[in-house]
């Protein structure tokens, strides 16, 4: 098999809570192959925007190993990170707050081009003009500042700014959770023509699954700062084993109104307490006493699929 | 007669009108939805309803009638008295709602002692019982907790008991779990239908979410642009959407119930943004409708009745779904 893109593995990553540690990211392994889209879901508060952050390097990790293309970034100082973090991106959630408010369009996207010394002046303006009728703004965008644009254009200008550095990942951090429906469609379809046109690897964080399972190859569950399932997107949508991501799936509402609805499968919400044995046993329908003492680790339940239940 | 009834409602702020000539009433104990995407004027419906509009906002036409009296003629006071005891209202994001440096109970105690002669003993007591109707558990104790202690979906529970706290007749619920995660949504969306059975109140539910739609509401108003563009019972629409608009949202969305994936079909978009349609004459949709005819730029269509309790601002879409019906039928 072909060496992946990007490469993490048993990776951790930590905060200081006041005098205690919270553990966002807990020993977290996975793969972006070239040209794939994985997608990450979990809930609020389950550390895949620490994740997603950790991999580009904004955020330091204190174990594990990050491999893009080869290369261990995990400990790279600056000045030799700088090289790699064009060929990693990201797309945020908050396309206004993601802009400077005081800068034209063509700025931002300069600003990008001449810290990583990407081409003289005419190969910069070039290459501007053209990212910005690629992401399907109007030609006159340069010279237009943040709040001359609505909702979706802007989100288009944050995949102008990831993209005209011509990198090879892109972490995508909720790209349209903050976007009206009519828009996310068209975010959507941008990105997958993108993709596909310039052979773009995605990490596509997201707190919907149906989006996930829509956008992605393959599919992450992560709960508490673990992975808990791991699958091709039709097989997680076939046959879910982890019961968080049944209970996902169950939790999503249906548009068709006779299709019945059953009691959430789930009770309460995430919680950080981090006792023995399964993170997600004081929620789970299904817990035993087994699931109390001993953690699940992550293991095979079928070809390329794997979950952290000891039932699944 | 209706539990309260928009009539011809007209909102303007300084340089645009943001709802126009909305009409629609709610039935005692129904849950309707009021579904648009942001900036359509569905919350500034609402907080028209609570006579809670901003400063420079101008409620230039219109009526709103709770149990035949017009609230737009009421005085301070006497809306006072028509607030949280008898409409309340929740909104989307439960902490900056909540009052940080007071405990919960002694904000939900306001409210109570607002409206009805009670003791602080009685409302601490009726407190308990509000936090245990909306499942918080250990009431007793959690009473004296601060917003910040709880959860975003505990604090949302919070926000529901102080607004069922006076028994209101209608309770608006704007966005009321988009802040929230799914697992989570499920909950306070189920326990908002317990209670307006349990209680007999309505529920006017906002939202942006078809899915919560299908799943919790009776009956649906889509806004666009600041007018209601389709009227309808739940299954009817979700059966066959009328208005190209409505169309277009159901389409935009990833189906949960369809295995869907980007490598085999494209998602349908709805082209164009709400702003494509300002300063023109017609449907305030035509720039992004797919079926748009010479006619729709001259005039915006208005409601027209399509079945008993289904209407439709579209003319060229009800032709067309009747000529349909003529070939079949």
């Amino acid at each position: 098999m072909a060496e992946p893109l990007l490469s993490v593995r048993d990776l951790h990553t930590r905060y200081a809570v006041g005098k205690q540690v919270l553990r966002a990211v807990d020993g977290v392994s996975f793969e972006v192959g070239r040209g794939e889209t994985v997608g990450l879901v979990g809930e609020s508060g389950c550390g895949k925007s620490t994740l997603g952050k950790t991999v580009l390097r904004l955020v330091p990790s204190v174990e594990g190993a990050i491999v893009l293309d080869g290369a261990d970034i995990t400990r790279l100082g600056d000045g030799a990170m700088a090289q790699h973090r064009r060929r990693m991106q990201m797309i945020f959630q908050d396309p206004f707050g993601s802009l400077n408010p005081r800068q034209t369009i063509r700025t931002v996207l300069d600003t990008a081009l001449k810290v990583h010394r990407q081409g003289d002046r005419a190969e910069r303006r070039r290459r501007m003009t053209e990212i910005v009728e690629r992401v399907g703004l109007p030609a006159d965008a340069l010279d237009r500042y943040p709040h001359e644009f609505s909702g979706g254009q802007r989100q288009r200008i944050g995949i102008a700014r990831a993209l005209v550095l011509r990198p090879a990942l892109i972490v995508c951090d909720e790209p349209v959770s903050a976007l009206d429906v009519s828009i996310q469609a068209q975010i959507l379809n941008l990105l997958v023509d993108l993709k596909r046109d310039l052979g773009l690897s995605y990490l596509f964080i997201s707190h919907d699954l149906s989006v996930v399972r829509y956008f992605a190859d393959r599919v992450l569950v992560m709960y508490l700062g673990r992975i808990v399932e791991s699958a091709s997107h039709a097989t997680l949508w076939r046959d879910p084993r982890h019961p968080y991501t049944k209970a996902l799936f169950a939790a999503l509402p249906s548009t068709d109104p006779t299709h019945k609805r059953g009691a959430p499968p789930i009770k309460g919400e995430l919680t950080t307490d981090l006792s023995s044995g399964c993170r997600f046993c004081s929620r789970c329908p299904a817990a035993t006493d087994r699931c109390r003492s001993e953690e699940p680790l992550l293991r095979s339940v079928g070809e390329g699929h794997h979950a952290a239940c000891h039932y699944a | 007669m209706s539990l309260l009834a928009v009539e011809n409602l007209t909102v303007a702020f300084p340089g645009h009108v943001a709802v126009r000539e909305v009409s629609f009433a709610i039935e005692p104990g129904e849950t309707l939805a009021l579904v648009g995407e942001s900036g359509c004027g569905k919350s500034v419906t609402a907080f028209s309803m609570m006579r809670l509009l901003p400063p420079n906002a101008r409620v230039v036409t219109g009526r709103i009638l709770l149990d035949g009296a017009d609230l737009m003629a009421a005085s301070p006071a006497e809306m006072r008295e028509v607030r949280g005891k008898k409409i309340s209202l929740i909104q989307q994001e439960p902490m900056t709602s909540l009052n940080p440096v007071l405990s919960i109970g002694t904000q939900i105690g306001e409210v109570i002692r607002r409206h009805e002669k009670v003791s602080r003993r009685t409302a601490r007591a009726r407190c308990i019982e509000l936090l245990d109707l909306v499942s918080i558990p250990d009431a007793h104790r959690r009473i004296d907790d601060y917003p910040h202690n709880l959860s975003g979906g505990m604090r949302q529970r919070v926000m529901i008991a102080m607004a069922v706290a006076c028994g209101p007749k209608l309770l608006i619920a704007d966005e009321p779990t988009t802040a929230l995660d799914v697992t989570t949504q499920a909950q306070v969306l189920d326990l908002l239908d317990d209670l307006r059975r349990r209680l007999s109140m309505a529920v006017l539910l906002i939202t942006h979410d078809l899915g919560v739609v299908a799943q919790w509401a009776d009956r649906i108003n889509v806004m666009y642009a600041g007018r209601i563009v389709e009227q309808a019972a739940i299954r009817p629409f979700f059966a066959q959407p009328m208005h190209p608009y409505s169309r277009g949202l159901l389409g935009a969305r990833v189906d949960v119930d369809a295995d869907e994936h980007y490598s085999a079909s494209r998602l349908s978009e709805i082209p164009g943004s709400v702003g494509s349609a300002a300063g023109e004459a017609g449907c305030p949709f035509a720039p992004r409708c797919p079926m748009v005819e010479t006619s729709c730029r001259v005039v915006p269509p208005s409601l027209l009745a399509f079945e008993a309790g289904r209407r439709v601002a579209c003319p060229v879409s009800l032709q067309a779904v009747t000529l349909e019906a003529a070939r079949h039928g």
